[in-house]
C-alpha cells in the first residue's frame, strides 16, 4: 500500500517529515483519519492532538494550537502555529 | 614642533580603537547573517505550505472572499516600511525609505491615500522628523523578529483591511490594499529593496490554474470554503509579513558586515596616512634641532678671536 507523505510544519519550522500509514488530526467538524488514497482535502484544525502513524520508526504525538491541514496526492500537511511534540522524536525536535 | 607629533599620534590611537569597534561589530554581523538566514530557510516550510493551501482553495473553489476580491474603488492604501532599529549599516535604511517614498509618491498620484505602518527605530525617526502620520509603529525586534512579532503586524494589518474605506460604514475608515515595502536578501552581496503588495491577494504559486474544460479535482472542504479561506488568509499576511521580517533581518546584518569593513580598511588607511605624517614631522622636527646646533656651532666658531 502507498504511505501518505507526511509533513508536520510550524511558523518557525519543520518539525517532522516522512512516510506515515496513518494520520490523525482534530478538526473543526470533529476528528478525522487520513489513509493512503484520501481525496484532496483541506480542513482548518482546532487545538489538539496530532497522530501520526509512521512508517519507519516511532509513531509521533504532537499537541498543537490550531492550523489547517492539506491533503493533495497522498500528499499531507499539517501547519500549525505552536507545537508541541511528546515521545522520543519530540527529544530530538525541541 | 613636537606637538604637532603629539596630534598625530593621538588621531592614530582614537583611529586604532575605531578600526577595533568596525572589526567587532563586522564580526557580529557576520555570525549574525547565518543566524538570520538559517531563520528564513526554517520558516520556508511553513510559508510554502500556506501558500499552496491558499492557491489550491483560490483555484479549486468558487469561494468569494473578501480579502481575495479586489475592491472596485481604492481609497486608502497601507504602506508597510521595513527598517532596522539601528544605524551602522550603510544606505540599507535609506535605500528601503527611498523606495517607500516613491510608492507613496506613485500612490498618490493615483489619487490613494497612503497610510504609513512603519517598522524599526530608523524608519520611525525619519517620518517623526518629518511630520508625516505613522498609523502605527513597531521597534525593537529588527534583528531577530520572531513569529509574534510578525503575528501582531500582520494581524493589525488585516484588522485595517476586513474594515475597509468606505465613508458610509461609518467610525474609523480602513484600507483597501497592503504594499510592504522591505529589503530581499538575493545574496550575501546583493540585497534589493522590494515593493510587494500582500492584499488583495495576487497569489497563485505553484498550482495551474486549471483551463475551462478541464475538471477541477473534487477537493473537500471543512467546515466551507469560506471558512477554510477566513482562517487561512491571516496565516497566510502573517507568514508573507514574516518572511519580509527574516528576510530584512538577514539583509540588515549583510549590509552592516559590509558597511563596518569598508570603515574598518578606511580606518586602516587614515591610520597609515597618519603614521607617514607623525614620521614626516619627527623628522622635519630633528633636522630642524641639527640645523640649529650646527647654526650655533658656526656663530660660535665665528665669533671665538683665534
Amino acid at each position: 500500500m502507498a504511505a501518505l507523505n507526511v509533513e508536520l510544519v510550524s511558523a518557525e519550522r519543520q518539525v517532522w517529515a516522512g512516510g506515515a500509514s496513518q494520520l490523525r488530526v482534530r478538526t473543526t467538524e470533529g476528528d478525522i483519519g487520513v489513509l493512503p488514497g484520501h481525496e484532496p482535502f483541506l480542513a482548518v484544525l482546532v487545538d489538539g492532538e496530532v497522530r501520526i502513524e509512521a512508517t519507519e520508526g516511532e509513531s509521533l504525538t504532537a499537541t498543537i494550537g490550531g492550523g489547517f491541514l492539506s491533503v493533495d496526492h497522498d500528499r499531507a500537511v499539517v501547519v500549525a502555529e505552536d507545537v508541541d511534540v511528546q515521545g522520543a522524536a519530540g527529544s530530538a525536535s525541541r | 614642533m613636537a606637538g604637532q607629533q603629539r596630534v598625530y599620534k593621538q588621531r592614530i590611537g582614537s583611529t586604532k580603537s575605531m578600526q577595533q569597534i568596525f572589526r567587532a561589530m563586522e564580526l557580529i554581523a557576520t555570525s549574525r547573517i547565518a543566524k538570520a538566514r538559517a531563520a528564513v530557510t526554517a520558516s520556508t516550510p511553513y510559508a510554502r505550505a500556506i501558500t499552496r493551501a491558499v492557491s489550491a482553495v483560490a483555484t479549486y473553489s468558487d469561494a468569494d472572499h473578501a480579502l481575495t476580491t479586489e475592491r472596485a474603488e481604492v481609497r486608502r492604501s497601507a504602506v508597510l516600511v521595513v527598517t532596522s532599529d539601528r544605524g551602522m549599516a550603510g544606505a540599507y535604511s535609506a535605500s528601503v525609505l527611498r523606495e517607500a517614498e516613491r510608492l507613496v509618491a506613485r500612490l498618490r498620484e493615483e489619487g490613494r491615500e497612503p497610510v504609513l505602518y512603519v517598522v524599526g527605530r530608523k524608519g520611525i525617526a525619519y517620518y517623526r522628523f518629518r511630520r508625516r502620520d505613522v498609523a502605527q509603529e513597531w521597534s525593537g525586534f529588527s534583528e531577530s523578529p520572531s513569529f509574534d512579532d510578525a503575528r501582531e503586524i500582520g494581524e493589525a494589518l488585516v484588522e485595517q483591511f476586513v474594515r475597509s474605506s468606505s465613508p458610509e460604514d461609518g467610525g474609523e475608515p480602513g484600507v483597501d490594499e497592503i504594499h510592504v515595502v522591505s529589503t530581499s536578501f538575493i545574496s550575501m552581496v546583493t540585497q534589493e529593496p522590494q515593493v510587494n503588495r500582500l492584499l488583495p491577494l495576487e497569489v497563485v504559486e505553484g498550482v495551474e490554474p486549471p483551463s475551462a474544460d478541464e475538471l477541477l479535482p473534487l477537493y473537500d472542504f471543512e467546515p466551507s470554503p469560506e471558512d477554510v479561506l477566513d482562517a487561512l488568509l491571516p496565516r497566510y499576511i502573517t507568514s508573507r509579513v514574516h518572511n519580509a521580517l527574516l528576510q530584512a533581518a538577514a539583509s540588515e546584518h549583510a549590509a552592516r558586515q559590509r558597511a563596518m569593513k569598508t570603515a574598518g580598511d578606511n580606518a586602516e588607511d587614515l591610520v597609515k596616512m597618519y603614521t607617514r605624517l607623525a614620521n614626516q614631522a619627527r623628522q622635519a622636527e630633528i633636522t630642524q634641532e641639527i640645523t640649529e646646533i650646527v647654526g650655533g656651532a658656526d656663530a660660535l666658531a665665528a665669533s671665538s678671536p683665534s
